[in-house]
């Protein structure tokens, strides 16, 4: 009985981890679509292209003799950022913006592409090999009973103050700052904000960084966990994000945060009773589920049709 | 120039940030250990390269527009645009009469390899039409199409492996178990806005192929279902020897030695003939109160529940549809391949045949058809480059997006606008 209590703890845990790196990745889906209503499909190629960044960054400071850890990660993550963030802004600069004010399905389609585009510039650049770094962070905090052994390991409780941190961040951005205040005008009315003298596209370029970052952010911590990387995390990873991001409700940034939640431990719950085989079939399932009850996703707002 | 000096430095570093730390630095797994290795000199020389040519065209941006501004751009249609509208028609329905006269004759003329590209260029075509019924014509956003191929598909290679259900039979069958599956699908999903509906289909598509990965027992799993029977025409086989009892050989019926060639060459004329009747069925169609009612739902959904039109039963009816038609091609395509696997129906099909629909220019049949012989054909051409092709393909999709979002040849249709002046 103790066992089995122990056995749905641990399950808790590992849900909660994959949960909050997918909500990381659901926020630059959903912000990016609150504020022009398209789904940045190329999205999870920036959380990969964070990733690649951050094992060059360890294995190139390690190489270079640097052993303290935490000066690597934090390296890591800055040029991780800086690195992805550059994408985020380039592919909106680049595939998004001519396309402004075109038919929905345009923008889609060009995203498309430039999701194909990037993974197949890091198989050129890196190979379509995985590649595997050593564990940087390892021990943990083991607890339960004689028989079973649930544990919480430090790198498990580094993504989850790491997550905690970003998304602290990032709501005191959107709710205090300038910046935040003018992402949340444009999200509003597009329009409207122009007319007032917010520069909307230099809003939709910082979307697309603050997106791209967090991206980056969940890049390091998933590569850092997993250990291994290939071109092609990048689709299944976007594809569980954007899920979570229209569990939520698209559009809401807390929706964001809970989906990614729900999403991570309907995974491991499913993994752990089921199969770990039927685990994608069962969130993509749920998701239907969902959306038939309360069509919005869990937190959005409900739209007015206009005529 | 001097203002635009800050945007091209910020460019140049842009372009550098994205090239060189994953060009330039290379993760090498030797053994145990990883290490970086630098790239080779040619590759700095070309990033080195690539910010010089970002930062000198945003420096002389203003320059170079005038100049290219000044280069009259090509009107091609402007001939065909004169004509009048019974003159229109006359040049169109000969003009298709005799595409169609020179798609017959045309695979006794070539080798056997461009037979059966054009063959794939047709399942494709046929895929786009279906797929154009749903997104193009009824505006539904349907990103898991590929799923109602897979269905197709599977249900002649099942009906084939259990009861030896011939292709002829199956056919029809596989289509309305493509239709089912629309169906089901569409009914509780459809009241779903736009994007909602794009997400779901994806999940969906995703769930077939996580279903047809697991059921191992049933459908093989991973490793597929192979050696599919080939279609027959009458009875006639097209192998060198009969495969099932009752069967004839067609060779020898025909009086003639046996040749490869003549399978190759039947499953192309069969898949054209699949493709002419798809168009033929939604030319129909379109022309009919509930293609008229797509349409309309597309355009303006408020105004449709104004005038009294089911919605749910439109969209319900253009879903099912729709998915018949990848049920035909993915019963003709388990036929043709003689094995499948869960392989052939992974997201990037679904994308694949979106683009199609998308690049011809949504809703129109001859732009599905060029472009599906686009898609297909180009990437073909391209073999030499064959690490390139898919970074190519990836890059033609997002231009392509950007100089002619309209599409290739957008559909036109009789129309009324307010003067605006």
């Amino acid at each position: 009985m103790l066992d089995a209590f122990f056995y749905f703890i641990q399950q808790v845990i590992n849900g909660l981890t994959i949960g909050s790196t997918y909500a990381l990745i659901a926020i630059g889906y959903t912000m990016v679509y609150g504020i022009i209503g398209m789904i940045n499909f190329a999205h999870g190629e920036v959380y990969m292209i964070g990733t690649y960044i951050a094992f060059v960054v360890i294995t190139g400071m390690t190489m270079l003799g640097v052993e303290y850890v935490p000066l690597i990660l934090a390296c890591a993550l800055l040029i991780a950022i800086i690195v992805s963030s550059s994408f985020g802004w380039a592919i909106e600069r680049t595939a998004y913006r001519p396309l402004r004010g075109a038919n929905r399905l345009i923008p889609l389609i060009s995203a498309i592409g430039m999701s194909i585009f990037l993974q197949n510039y890091v198989v050129l650049a890196q190979g379509s090999r995985d590649v595997a770094i050593p564990p940087m962070v390892s021990g943990g905090w083991n607890f339960g009973s004689e028989t079973f052994q649930a544990s919480l390991s430090y790198m498990q409780l580094l993504i989850f103050v790491a997550t905690f941190i970003s998304m602290t961040s990032l709501t005191l951005f959107i709710t205090k700052s300038r910046m935040g205040r003018a992402c949340r005008a444009v999200a509003e009315d597009i329009k409207m904000a122009n007319l007032l003298g917010i520069n909307t596209n230099q809003v939709i370029s910082y979307t697309f960084v603050i997106g791209a970052s967090l991206a980056a952010v969940a890049g390091l911590l998933l590569g850092l966990y997993y250990g291994v990387a290939n071109p092609h995390i990048g689709f299944i990873a976007g594809l569980k994000a954007f899920t979570a991001a229209v569990l939520g409700g698209i559009g809401s940034i807390p929706g964001a945060m809970l989906g990614g939640i729900i999403l991570g431990l309907t995974e491991s719950m499913t993994a752990a009773y089921i199969s770990s085989e039927w685990k994608d079939a069962v969130s993509f399932g749920l998701l239907v589920l969902i959306l038939l009850f309360k069509p919005t996703g869990l937190l959005g707002k409900q739209e007015v049709e206009k005529v | 120039m001097q203002a635009n000096l800050g945007h091209a430095f910020f460019s140049g570093l842009i372009t550098f940030i994205l090239s060189f730390p994953l060009l330039g630095l290379n993760l090498v797994t030797g053994g145990t250990s990883i290490e970086i290795q630098g790239a080779e000199p040619e590759t700095f020389f070309y990033i080195a390269a690539a910010v010089g040519i970002v930062f000198f065209y945003q420096l002389f941006r203003d320059k170079l527009s005038n100049l290219t501004s000044a280069i009259p751009r090509p009107n091609f249609d402007s001939g065909y645009q004169s004509l009048s509208q019974a003159k229109k028609n006359k040049v169109n329905s000969w003009g298709s009469a005799l595409l169609v006269m020179a798609a017959l004759i045309w695979p006794f003329m070539v080798s056997r390899g461009s037979i059966d590209l054009a063959t794939l260029v047709l399942i494709y075509v046929m895929l786009g039409l279906g797929l154009n019924i749903v997104v193009g014509l009824a505006g539904l956003l349907d990103l898991g199409y590929v799923a109602f191929y897979a269905v197709g598909a599977y249900s002649y290679a099942l009906l084939s492996l259990y009861f030896g259900v011939s292709f002829w039979v199956a056919l029809p069958i596989a289509g309305i178990m493509a239709a089912l599956f629309g169906f089901l699908l569409g009914f509780p999903v459809l009241r779903l806005r736009g994007d909602y509906l794009a997400i779901v289909t994806l999940g969906f598509g995703e769930i077939i192929r996580i279903f047809l990965l697991n059921t191992t027992s049933l459908t093989g799993g991973p490793n597929g279902i192979g050696s599919i029977d080939k279609p027959t025409l009458f009875g006639m086989e097209f192998g060198r020897r009969v495969k099932e009892e009752g069967n004839t050989l067609f060779h020898e019926v025909m009086g003639i030695s046996y040749d490869s060639t003549y399978k190759v060459i039947f499953l192309y004329i069969l898949a054209l003939l699949l493709v002419l009747f798809t168009i033929f069925v939604i030319r129909r169609l379109v022309r009919m109160p509930v293609g008229r009612a797509w349409e309309a739902l597309r355009e303006d959904e408020i105004a449709c529940r104004s005038l009294g039109l089911n919605r749910t039963a439109i969209k319900l009816s253009a879903f099912t549809i729709g998915a018949a038609f990848a049920g035909f091609a993915g019963c003709f395509f388990a036929a043709r391949q003689g094995f499948i696997s869960p392989e052939s129906f992974t997201f990037i099909e679904s994308a694949i045949i979106l683009a199609i629909v998308v690049l011809g220019g949504m809703g129109s049949q001859a732009g599905v058809i060029l472009a599906a012989i686009a898609m297909t054909v180009l990437p073909e051409l391209a073999r030499e480059f064959q690490e390139y092709r898919m970074l190519m393909f990836g890059l033609m999709m997002v231009l392509m997006m950007v100089w002619r979002p309209q599409g290739l040849l957008p559909s036109k249709r009789p129309h009324m606008e307010l003067i605006n002046e």
